[in-house]
C-alpha cells in the first residue's frame, strides 16, 4: 500500500495558498454534471454538503437520524477555537498551530495543523454571517474564553451549547440548499457499505431504516463524515448511535485506518452508577478552572465529604503538579483519577469517582459568581445525580470522549481509495495523539467549509471519471453482501431467545474488555489478553446473539446489532495498534514507557510516525504501514506540567 | 438510591397504516437513579429475553440537546419535570406502584412510524422554507464588524436554543408549530444578519406551516409549559408581528 500524504512543498505558511493555486478547478458550468455523496450531517457533513451545493455540484446527503440537525455535533458544549487574537493577548495562527501540535504530543502532520489554524478565523466569520448567536461583550464584539488550559483566550462560544449553535448554522445552510434543489437529503438511512468500481469509490449501499429496503446510490465521489467510534467502549460521552460502521466498511474495502488506538478519555464526567447505565454525561472542562480535585488521604476514610477536614484530604493534582494544579491536560487529569481509584481511594458508592469541590471558590467569589459561571452545569448534574454541587462536592470520573484515530487521509482529505474522502472526527488528520479542547468543532468545519471544495475540484479536474449508475453489477454485488450480513444477524432469531444473549450483553462485554485493557493505560500483557479474548466474544455474538423482529421493518435491535458486529471486528485494530506502539503518548500511558516519576514517556526515536493499518481479510491479521512524521518548524519537546 | 415497581401502559403501533393500542407491562426493581429512557431500555431487554418485540422510540444524545427523544407521559409531553427532555427525566420523579401511560407525540403533521416513533420532517421543511440567512461559504466580513449588543445576542440565543423536538406541537390543542417557527423567525429577525430577508422569511415559513397541516395558536400556552428549553411564547408574538409586517409592506 502506497501512502502519499501529498503535502505541498514550500514554507509552512505558504503551503495552503500554493496548494490552492496548483489545484485544478472545475468550470462552474460543468459542476452540475458531478454528483457527490455526503454521508453524515454533523458539522463536517452539513458544512461540506451545503458548500459543495453552493458551488453547483449535485449533492446527495445521508444521515441515520430523523433530521440532519440531530447529529452528535449538537452535543458539544464548550466552544470552538480560532486564531483571531481579538483579545490582543499574543495569539496568532502560529501559536494556535503550535498549541495544537504540541497538545497532540507531536503525532500530527505540521502542514495539516497549520492549515487548520489558518482557516480557523474564516470559520468564525462564516458562522457569524449565518446568524450563529455567539456570546458577546457589552460593546457588541465577540466574547472569548480560555479553554482547556490554553494561555490565550481564543475560544468562541454560545453559552454551553456551542456545538448546537454551530450545527444549526450548518444545518440552515444545508436546508437552504435542500430548498433550492442542490442537495437531496436522505434521512434515516444507514450506510452499510461503499461501492468501488475500477478502483474508485462510486457510491454507497444504505439501509432505509423505516422500510428496511436496501438501496444503492451512485456518484462521482463519496465523502464520509460519520463521526467517531467512542461507543466501541459501550459507555462513552458519545450519542447512542455513534458508530464505526461507515468507516470500518470503507476500511474493509481498502481505505487504510490510522492510529485506531488513539482515544481521548475526558476527566470530568458523571461517574457510572449502575449496570443499566446507557451513556456517560460530560461535565464541561471549564469546571476545573474553579473546582479542586481531591480524595480522602486514607482509603478507609468513608466519612461524607463535608466531615473530612482539610488535613485529611489529598488534593493530589495540586501537590503533584504545582504549576498547573487542577488545570493539567485531560490525559494527566484522567490518569491520576484512575490511579487514585486503583489505590482504593476512590469515593462514592462504586469507589470509582473523585471529588471536584467548589467549596473554596464559593467562599472566595461568593455563590452568585459561581452560579453565574456554572449554574447550567450544576443543574444538569443535579438532575442526573440528585445532588447539588453548591452544597456537596461533585463526583467525577474519566470517560471515553473522542477518537483521534480515524480513516487515513492525505492533505486533500482523500483516503487510500481514490474518490473516497473522510472529514471531521472520522478522519485522523489533525489531532495527533490527543485533541485539545474546542478544536474538534474547528476541524469539522474547516474540513467541510474550506478544505473539501479545493480537494473535490482538484479530483474532478485531474481525473477522468467515467459514468457509473447504481444498476452497475458492482452495486448488485455489494447489495448482496449487505443482505447476507443482515440475514446472518437475524439467523439466531428463529429458535426464540432461550439460552441466547442480547446485543447489549455483548456490547457491554466488549466495551469492558477494551476499557480495561485498551483504555487510559495499557501494557503488553493486558493487550495480548484482550487480543485473545476478543475473538471469543465475536464467536459468541455470531453463534448466540438474539435479534428480535425482521429486516424489512423498523428494527432498532437489528441496527444496534450491525454496529456492535462492526465494533467487534474493529476492536482488533484498536488492540493491535495499541500493542504495536510501545511508547506513552498523548492520551494514553503505555505502562512499560514511563519516566522515573511515573509520567508518560514518549519515544520519538521509534514512534514518530502515524500507524496506518491495512485490512487484509477476515481471518488475517492487518498489516501496519508507517507514515513518518517530519518536524521542520517545531521541535518536539516532552510535556511537563510539574 | 432506592428501587420502585411500576406498571407501564405503552402505545404500540406497527406502522402508520395499522391501528395501535395500549399494552400493559410490569417492571420491578427500577432504580430511581435511572433515566426514563434507561427504564425503557430495561423493559426492552426484558421484552427481548421474552421473545417479544421491543418498544421502538427515538433517542440519541441522552443529554437533552439533540431533540430526538420525546413521548407524552401521563398526558404531558416529555413528562412531569419542567424544562426537561424525556431523556433527562429521572425515575426519582415516580413512586413505587405508579402506573405510567406513555404515548407518542400526536399531530396530523407527525405521522406515527412505529410505537413511540413519529415523523417530524415537517419541522425540517419549515426551516427549508426560509429559516436561514442566504450566505454562501466564503467572502464573509470579519465577525467583529457586525457588533451585536449583549442583550440582543442573549435574546437571539434564547430563541435559538430550540432543539426541534416537537413537544410544542404535541401539547397544543390545535397542533400548532408556532413556538418552533416563532423561535427561528425571532432569532433571525433579532439579529442584523437576518434583516435583509426578514419579510420573505416570515411569509414563506408561515406558508409552509400551513401547508404541513399545523394549526393556529389560540393562546393556550401549553407549548411554553412543556418546552424543555423554556422557549417563551413571546417568540410567537414576535413572529406574528413579523408576519403582519411582511403583509403590510408587501413586496
Ligand atoms: C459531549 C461532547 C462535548 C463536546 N464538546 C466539544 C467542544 O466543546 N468543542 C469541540 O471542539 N469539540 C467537542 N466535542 C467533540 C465534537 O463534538 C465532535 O468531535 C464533532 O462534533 C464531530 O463532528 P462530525 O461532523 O465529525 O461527526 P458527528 O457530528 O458525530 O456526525 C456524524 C454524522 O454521521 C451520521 N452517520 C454516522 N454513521 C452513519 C452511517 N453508518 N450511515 C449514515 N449516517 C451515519 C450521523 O447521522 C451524523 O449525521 C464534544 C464531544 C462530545 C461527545
Ligand atoms: S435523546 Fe437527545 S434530547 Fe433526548
Amino acid at each position: 500500500m502506497e501512502l502519499n500524504s501529498r503535502i505541498p512543498s514550500g514554507p509552512l505558511a505558504e503551503k495552503w495558498d500554493s496548494h490552492r493555486f496548483q489545484s485544478k478547478l472545475v468550470n462552474p458550468a460543468n459542476r452540475r454534471k458531478f454528483r457527490i455523496i455526503v454521508v453524515g450531517t454533523g458539522l463536517a457533513g452539513a458544512s461540506a454538503a451545503a458548500t459543495l451545493a453552493e458551488l453547483g455540484y449535485k449533492v446527495d446527503a445521508f444521515c441515520l437520524h430523523d433530521s440532519p440537525r440531530r447529529a452528535h455535533s449538537i452535543a458539544a458544549q464548550g466552544g470552538i477555537n480560532a486564531a483571531k487574537n481579538y483579545q490582543n493577548d499574543g495569539d496568532s495562527v502560529f501559536r494556535l498551530f503550535y498549541d495544537t501540535i504540541k497538545g497532540g504530543d507531536f503525532r500530527a502532520r505540521e502542514a495539516n495543523v497549520y492549515r487548520l489554524a489558518q482557516v480557523s478565523t474564516e470559520i468564525i466569520d462564516q458562522c457569524v454571517a449565518q446568524g450563529v448567536p455567539f456570546a458577546r461583550e457589552y460593546g457588541g464584539t465577540l466574547a472569548n474564553r480560555s479553554f482547556g488550559g490554553a494561555q490565550v483566550s481564543r475560544t468562541f462560544y454560545a453559552r454551553g451549547q456551542t456545538g448546537q449553535q454551530l450545527l444549526l448554522g450548518a444545518y440552515s445552510a444545508l436546508s437552504r440548499q435542500i430548498n433550492s434543489g442542490g442537495v437531496s437529503m436522505y434521512n434515516r438511512r444507514e450506510m452499510m457499505d461503499v461501492v468501488i468500481v475500477d478502483g474508485r469509490a462510486r457510491g454507497i449501499v444504505v439501509r432505509n431504516m423505516i422500510t428496511g429496503a436496501i438501496e444503492s446510490h451512485s456518484a462521482d465521489a463519496v465523502l464520509l463524515c460519520t463521526g467517531g467510534y467512542g461507543n466501541a467502549y459501550f459507555l462513552s460521552t458519545n450519542a447512542m448511535a455513534s458508530n464505526v460502521t461507515a468507516a470500518w466498511r470503507a476500511c474493509k474495502r481498502g481505505a487504510a485506518f490510522a492510529n485506531p488506538s488513539f482515544v481521548q478519555i475526558h476527566p470530568t464526567c458523571i461517574p457510572v452508577h449502575g449496570d443499566y447505565q446507557s451513556k456517560l454525561t460530560l461535565m464541561s472542562e471549564s469546571l476545573r478552572n474553579d473546582g479542586r480535585v481531591w480524595v480522602p488521604k486514607n482509603k478507609e476514610d468513608k466519612r461524607p465529604p463535608a466531615q473530612i477536614p482539610e488535613e485529611d484530604r489529598d488534593y493530589y493534582l495540586e501537590s503533584k503538579y504545582p504549576s498547573f494544579g487542577n488545570l493539567v491536560p485531560r490525559d494527566v487529569a484522567s490518569r491520576n483519577a484512575k490511579e487514585q481509584c486503583d489505590l482504593g481511594k476512590g469515593v462514592g458508592s462504586t469507589g470509582l469517582a473523585v471529588y471536584l469541590d467548589f467549596g473554596d471558590a464559593i467562599k472566595r467569589d461568593g455563590e452568585d459568581v459561581i452560579l453565574r459561571k456554572y449554574g447550567n452545569l450544576f443543574q444538569m448534574y443535579e438532575k442526573i445525580t440528585d445532588s447539588n454541587p453548591m452544597v456537596e462536592p461533585m463526583m467525577i470520573y474519566p470517560a471515553v470522549h473522542y477518537t483521534m484515530g480515524g480513516l487515513w487521509v492525505d492533505y486533500n482529505l482523500m483516503t487510500t481509495v481514490p474518490g473516497l474522502f473522510a472529514l471531521g472526527e472520522c478522519n485522523f488528520s489533525d489531532h495527533g495523539a490527543n485533541r485539545l479542547g474546542a478544536s474538534a468543532l474547528m476541524q469539522g468545519l474547516a474540513d467541510g467549509y474550506f478544505v473539501i471544495s479545493t480537494s473535490i475540484g482538484n479530483y474532478f479536474g485531474s481525473e477522468t471519471i467515467s459514468p457509473v449508475s447504481s444498476t452497475d453489477p458492482a452495486f448488485k454485488e455489494v447489495e448482496n453482501d449487505v443482505d447476507t450480513r443482515l440475514q446472518k444477524l437475524l439467523q439466531n432469531s428463529s429458535g426464540g431467545p432461550a439460552g441466547k444473549v442480547t446485543v447489549d450483553d455483548v456490547h457491554k462485554e466488549v466495551g469492558r474488555l477494551l476499557w480495561d485493557n485498551c483504555g487510559m493505560s495499557r501494557n503488553r500483557q493486558g493487550l495480548e489478553h484482550a487480543l485473545e479474548e476478543l475473538p471469543k466474544i465475536r464467536d459468541k455474538f455470531w453463534s448466540s446473539v438474539y435479534v428480535p423482529g425482521a429486516g424489512e421493518d423498523i428494527n432498532q435491535s437489528l441496527e444496534k446489532a450491525g454496529r456492535v458486529a462492526d465494533f467487534l471486528e474493529f476492536g482488533e485494530f484498536m488492540i493491535r495498534d495499541a500493542l504495536s506502539r510501545e511508547e506513552s503518548c498523548g492520551c494514553h500511558l503505555r505502562e512499560e514507557s514511563q519516566t522515573e516519576e511515573n509520567e508518560a514517556l514518549r519515544d520519538d526515536d521509534n514512534y514518530s510516525h502515524v500507524s496506518v493499518w491495512e485490512f487484509k481479510g477476515d481471518d488475517q491479521a492487518p498489516e501496519m504501514h508507517k507514515e513518518p512524521l517530519v518536524f521542520e518548524n517545531v521541535t518536539p519537546s516532552q510535556r511537563s506540567y510539574k | 438510591m432506592s428501587s420502585i415497581d411500576l406498571t407501564l401502559k405503552i402505545w404500540r403501533q406497527k406502522n402508520n397504516d395499522s391501528l395501535g393500542d395500549f399494552e400493559t407491562y410490569i417492571l420491578r426493581d427500577i432504580s430511581t437513579d435511572m433515566s426514563f429512557l434507561e427504564m425503557i431500555d430495561v423493559l426492552n431487554e426484558q421484552l427481548t429475553r421474552e421473545g417479544k418485540d421491543p418498544v421502538a422510540f427515538d433517542h440519541d444524545c441522552r443529554e437533552g440537546i439533540c431533540g430526538m427523544c420525546g413521548a407524552v407521559v401521563d398526558g404531558v409531553a416529555h413528562g412531569p419535570d419542567r424544562e426537561t427532555t424525556l431523556c433527562q427525566l429521572h425515575m426519582r420523579k415516580f413512586k413505587s406502584g405508579d402506573t405510567i401511560v406513555i404515548e407518542p407525540f400526536r399531530s396530523i403533521a407527525f405521522p406515527i412510524k412505529k410505537d413511540l416513533m413519529v415523523d417530524r420532517s415537517a419541522l425540517d421543511r419549515i426551516i427549508q422554507a426560509g429559516g436561514y440567512v442566504s450566505v454562501n461559504t466564503g467572502g464573509t466580513v470579519d465577525g467583529n464588524s457586525i457588533p451585536i449588543g449583549t442583550e440582543t445576542a442573549e435574546l437571539a440565543m434564547d430563541a435559538a436554543a430550540c432543539i426541534g423536538c416537537g413537544a410544542c406541537v404535541a401539547s397544543c390543542p390545535n397542533s400548532a408549530a408556532m413556538l418552533f417557527t416563532g423561535a427561528k423567525i425571532s432569532q433571525l429577525s433579532l439579529l442584523p444578519q437576518g434583516l435583509p430577508e426578514r419579510k420573505e422569511r416570515a411569509r414563506s415559513m408561515v406558508a409552509q406551516m400551513d401547508k404541513e397541516g399545523f394549526g393556529y395558536c389560540s393562546n393556550e400556552k401549553e407549548c411554553e409549559a412543556v418546552c424543555p428549553k423554556g422557549i417563551s411564547i413571546r417568540n410567537i408574538a414576535r413572529m406574528n408581528r413579523e408576519f403582519l409586517r411582511s403583509l403590510l409592506l408587501g413586496e
